[in-house]
Parts: C-alpha cells; sequence; structure tokens
C-alpha cells in the first residue's frame, strides 16, 4: 500500500491489531519484523526532521517538571540544532502553534496541570512547531470531549489541505468517518484501505477487522450506527483510564 | 562570628575539602535532576558500589584508584544500559544482582589485603577532608567536563529525558544520549566517591535534585535550585563537621535530607501545609 502526500488518514483496528507499532515503524523507532517501509522517499527516520511523531498519553510522564511552551520547544529541537539556544524564529513558531491549538494562556503552566484534552492540544502543537511534512499521531483525539475532538480534527484538517500528510491511529469509528478522508483498517494484517466513509460503514470489513466486537446496528435514518467498543477490551490494571475533559486541577 | 566563618579557612586541608566538596555537590546536582527524572536512584546506588572492586583491584595492581573506580562505575552503568535493552527480566531485579555481585566481588577482593587499608574505607566512608591536591585536580578537571557535555547537549538530553520515543522520531540519537548519560552518570560517581564515599553517593545525586522537584516545575529552575541546595548544605555540612569533629561526607546528606523534609512540609506546590494536594505530581515513574 502507499499512502498520498496531503492524505488525511485514519489507523484503525482493535487493541493488539498494531496501530502504534505501524506508527513507530514509520518514524523509525522500531524495525519492521518483514517488509519495508519508505518515508518521504526514504528509509524511516532517514528524514526525521520532516516527520512528527506524537507518541500516546499514557507514554508521557506528566509530573515532569516542564511547562507547555517548552513542551511545544522541543517540536524545534532538532531543527535548532546541538549546542545552539531557540531563536526568535523558534519563539514565534511555539507561539503560532500554541495559538492555533488555543493554548496561549496556558503557556507558562506545567504539563501535569493540565486536563486530558488540553494535553492532546499541547502534543499536537509540538507537532505544528516543528514544520513537519508528515504528522504521525498515536490516538490524539482519544478520550477527549467533542470540542477538543473538533477542535484538534480542524487543525490536522487545514494542515492537510496546506498539502502535509496526516497519518493518526484512533478508536473513534465515528470520527474517522466524518472527519478523516482515508481509513486503513488493520488488525496484524491491512484489512482494506480506502475512503474512510466507505470502509467504516462496510460491515463485513469491521468484522473482519474486529473480529466481531464491533456492534453495528440498523440507524433509523437509514445509514448503519457503529458502536465500537473495542477500546474497552483488555484495558490492563495500571492504565491511565481514558481521559475527560475537566477543569484542571 | 567571622572568625568561625574565616578560622576553618586557614587550614589547607579545609579549603581543600570546601572547594572539592562544592565541585561534587553541584556536578551531583546536576546529573541529580537526570537521575531523578529518568528514575536512575537505583542505578547510581549500584554504580557507585560496583566501583568498589574497581577500586580495590587498582589498589591491588598499583594504579591509580581513580581510574580504576572509574573504568567499574563507566562499564557498570553501560552494562547496565546494555540490560534495560535486553528486558527479559525486570529492569530492576537485573541491576539490583548486578550490583550486589559486583560489590560482593570487591568485598572478596578487600578481604585478601592484609591489615587495615585506611584509603579504602575511605572510599567507602568518604573523606573530603583528607583529599591531596593531585585528587583535587582531578575532581575539578572530570566535574568541568561532566558539566560542560551536559551543558552543551542540554535541550536534547532534556527532550530524550522526557519523550523519548517523541526525542528519536524528530531525529535525536536517543540511545547513545542514553549511553552518554550513563557514562556521564559513572564519572560522576567515581569523583564524588572520594567526597562522601560509595554508601552516600545516591544521597547527593538524589536528595537535591528530588527536594527542588517538590519546588518548581522548570527544569532550568529545578537544576539551579538543585544547585543551590547542594553548594549550601556543603558548606553548612563541612564546618558542621570542622567544629563537631564529625564525619563529613555524613553532615553533607544530613543537611540535604532536611532540606528535602523541609520541602516535603512547607512547599508552596505539593507540601503537606500547602492546601491543595495534587496526587500525581510528585510520583514516582518508570
Amino acid at each position: 500500500m502507499s499512502i498520498r502526500r496531503g492524505s488525511l488518514l485514519a489507523v484503525i483496528g482493535p487493541n493488539g491489531a498494531g496501530k502504534s507499532t505501524l506508527l513507530k515503524i514509520m518514524a523509525g523507532l522500531i524495525a519492521p519484523r518483514a517488509g519495508t517501509v519508505e518515508i518521504l522517499g526514504g528509509p524511516p527516520g532517514r528524514y526525521a526532521r520532516r516527520v512528527a511523531y506524537v507518541p500516546q498519553a499514557e507514554l508521557v510522564d506528566w509530573a515532569f517538571p516542564v511547562t507547555v511552551a517548552e513542551v511545544v520547544m522541543m517540536g524545534r529541537y532538532t531543527a535548532i540544532g546541538i549546542g545552539r539556544r531557540p531563536g526568535p524564529h523558534d519563539h514565534d513558531l511555539v507561539d503560532r502553534a500554541l495559538a492555533t491549538v488555543g493554548m496561549s494562556d496556558a503557556r507558562d503552566r506545567q504539563i501535569g496541570a493540565l486536563s486530558g484534552g488540553q494535553r492532546r492540544r499541547v502534543f499536537l502543537a509540538r507537532a505544528l512547531a516543528a514544520e513537519p511534512e508528515l504528522y504521525l499521531l498515536d490516538e490524539p483525539v482519544t478520550g477527549v470531549d467533542a470540542t477538543t475532538q473538533e477542535d484538534l480534527m480542524d487543525v490536522l484538517e487545514a494542515e492537510a489541505r496546506a498539502g502535509k500528510t496526516v497519518i493518526a491511529t484512533t478508536h473513534d469509528l465515528a470520527c474517522a468517518a466524518h472527519r478523516f478522508q482515508q481509513a486503513l483498517l488493520i488488525n496484524r494484517r491491512v484489512v482494506a484501505i480506502g475512503p474512510a466513509k466507505d470502509l467504516v460503514l462496510d460491515q463485513r470489513l469491521l468484522a473482519e477487522t474486529y473480529g466481531g466486537h464491533v456492534l453495528i446496528l440498523p440507524d433509523l435514518t437509514g445509514g448503519t450506527l457503529v458502536i465500537d467498543d473495542a477500546h474497552h477490551h483488555d484495558q490492563a490494571p495500571g492504565h491511565e483510564p481514558h481521559y475527560h475533559e475537566e477543569a484542571p486541577r | 562570628m567571622i572568625d568561625l566563618v574565616v578560622g576553618p579557612l586557614s587550614y589547607g586541608f579545609m579549603q581543600r575539602g570546601l572547594l572539592a566538596a562544592l565541585i561534587v555537590g553541584i556536578v551531583c546536582a546536576v546529573m541529580g535532576a537526570f537521575v531523578v527524572l529518568k528514575g536512575l536512584a537505583f542505578i547510581g546506588d549500584a554504580v557507585s558500589h560496583a566501583a568498589f572492586p574497581g577500586l580495590v583491584v587498582a589498589y591491588l595492581i598499583g594504579i591509580p584508584l581513580y581510574i580504576g573506580g572509574a573504568v567499574a562505575a563507566v562499564l557498570t552503568a553501560l552494562a547496565i544500559g546494555v540490560v534495560s535493552r535486553r528486558g527479559s527480566l525486570r529492569f530492576d531485579t537485573a541491576v539490583g544482582v548486578l550490583f550486589a555481585g559486583t560489590f560482593a566481588f570487591g568485598i572478596l577482593l578487600f578481604s585478601t589485603i592484609r591489615g587495615f587499608v585506611a584509603d579504602l574505607f575511605g572510599y567507602l566512608l568518604g573523606n573530603v577532608l583528607g583529599i591531596g591536591l593531585g585528587d583535587l585536580i582531578q575532581v575539578a578537571v572530570l566535574g568541568a567536563v561532566v558539566l560542560i557535555v551536559v551543558l552543551v547537549l542540554r535541550k536534547e538530553l532534556l527532550f530524550a529525558t522526557f519523550d523519548p520515543a517523541g526525542a528519536a522520531a524528530s531525529g535525536l540519537p536517543v540511545t547513545r544520549l542514553e549511553y552518554l548519560l550513563l557514562a556521564l552518570l559513572g564519572v560522576t560517581i567515581v569523583v564524588s566517591i572520594q567526597a562522601v564515599g560509595i554508601i552516600l553517593v545516591v544521597a547527593m545525586l538524589v536528595t537535591p535534585a528530588a527536594t527542588a522537584q517538590l519546588v518548581v516545575i522548570r527544569f532550568d529552575r529545578l537544576v539551579a535550585l538543585a544547585v543551590a541546595i547542594a553548594v549550601v548544605s556543603t558548606i553548612l555540612g563541612l564546618y558542621l563537621s570542622f567544629y563537631l569533629n564529625v564525619a563529613s561526607g555524613a553532615s553533607i546528606v544530613l543537611i540535604e535530607t532536611l532540606a528535602f523534609g523541609a520541602a516535603l512540609v512547607f512547599s508552596p506546590r505539593s507540601g503537606a501545609l500547602s492546601g491543595r494536594r495534587r496526587s500525581g505530581v510528585i510520583a514516582p515513574t518508570g
């Protein structure tokens, strides 16, 4: 399969399907066990400065003593270079990224003091500040409220329209159908790739992807209502529960 | 009053000791920020104990003890890095095995030495007031090397510590940075052993940074505050040691520990009296 530049692609599949692994391979963090991957015309990792990767929220140490603005500035670090300090251009990009995701007012807060939705906004801002050609986002809208989800998707849509490629994993089939152009269904192998609306509403493909874990209800308006319960399975104890947008503690 | 402060400095051993302890305190505080944030405290303890067989071997074959200790400490730090990448055992289990094993090897070798060996006891418990000029120069040079490397790679080490996956994906050589950090930790520990001894090195590394983490929310300020705590504790500790004739390393560590206790109670950010305790903000991670 190949993904065109400017795509807005949702990677969909049950837990353990390899969504995060696929993203990590594309980011050059782990080597594929078989097959070859080419990113921006080279092996993964070669053009790392043109790629922004955002890990899952659970993998981040939220107690870490960094502020929102510092986290976003990290997106600039490789461009700034070793032994050099951020310049006016870098500060400018950080300010703009924070404004884009609506977090300008929170710039001096410690990241642990943010709500789940705000944390996702900050990490998307970090990716924006890197000015990448390719976004690799691991569950950027999981567990956030509807407003945050819409805001973040607006930002991603704008990036895709500007010719950037966005690849995001998601558990949210409704979001994938409504907000993504394309979808990639995987379950340890590629089940299907194509227009998001067509794939997500295709009961046979979904059954194949989820192995019967998706509840598909006929909708009164004639469409199909899909209720995805996949992310409620094998939630290991100790895992951070899903976020809910809430007032910062 | 002035005499109480200046008086001790008329002794050469006190001048050298204070200078050495300050360098050690500062280097430990800076490295300690990474140790605390990366959860390397146990590794620091392991590496300092693993330096022991290196010191004994160096003594037995008649090379400078520092070199033996440094080789053993850095090798152990890097070995821990390798073990942590394999991952068939729990990481702290592997470190525990390595740490006890190397220290046992040191004790075994030590027990073959006939008679009392003051030098080696000095390394177990530290005696910064007994430091010679040559050792002081070594401490200064190695300490400067560690500080310069950390200063130059500050951004990259911070990013790799905070979000290794994001840092690696953005093109930073995270694996090499982690090994570098472990090697720097090894050097720091060997430099510090002279001041506070193998057993207390981990306190010099962890306590100032841990105290600072209770108070501030920015990395730069955490490092600055940790250094300040280390400097004040070192000065107070050495004077305490001078006037009360008690062990210098232990005095420094105890004062740092008191500072930690004070922060635990009084910190406006997370102290027991702050009134708005945020669970999780100071929880240890990974």
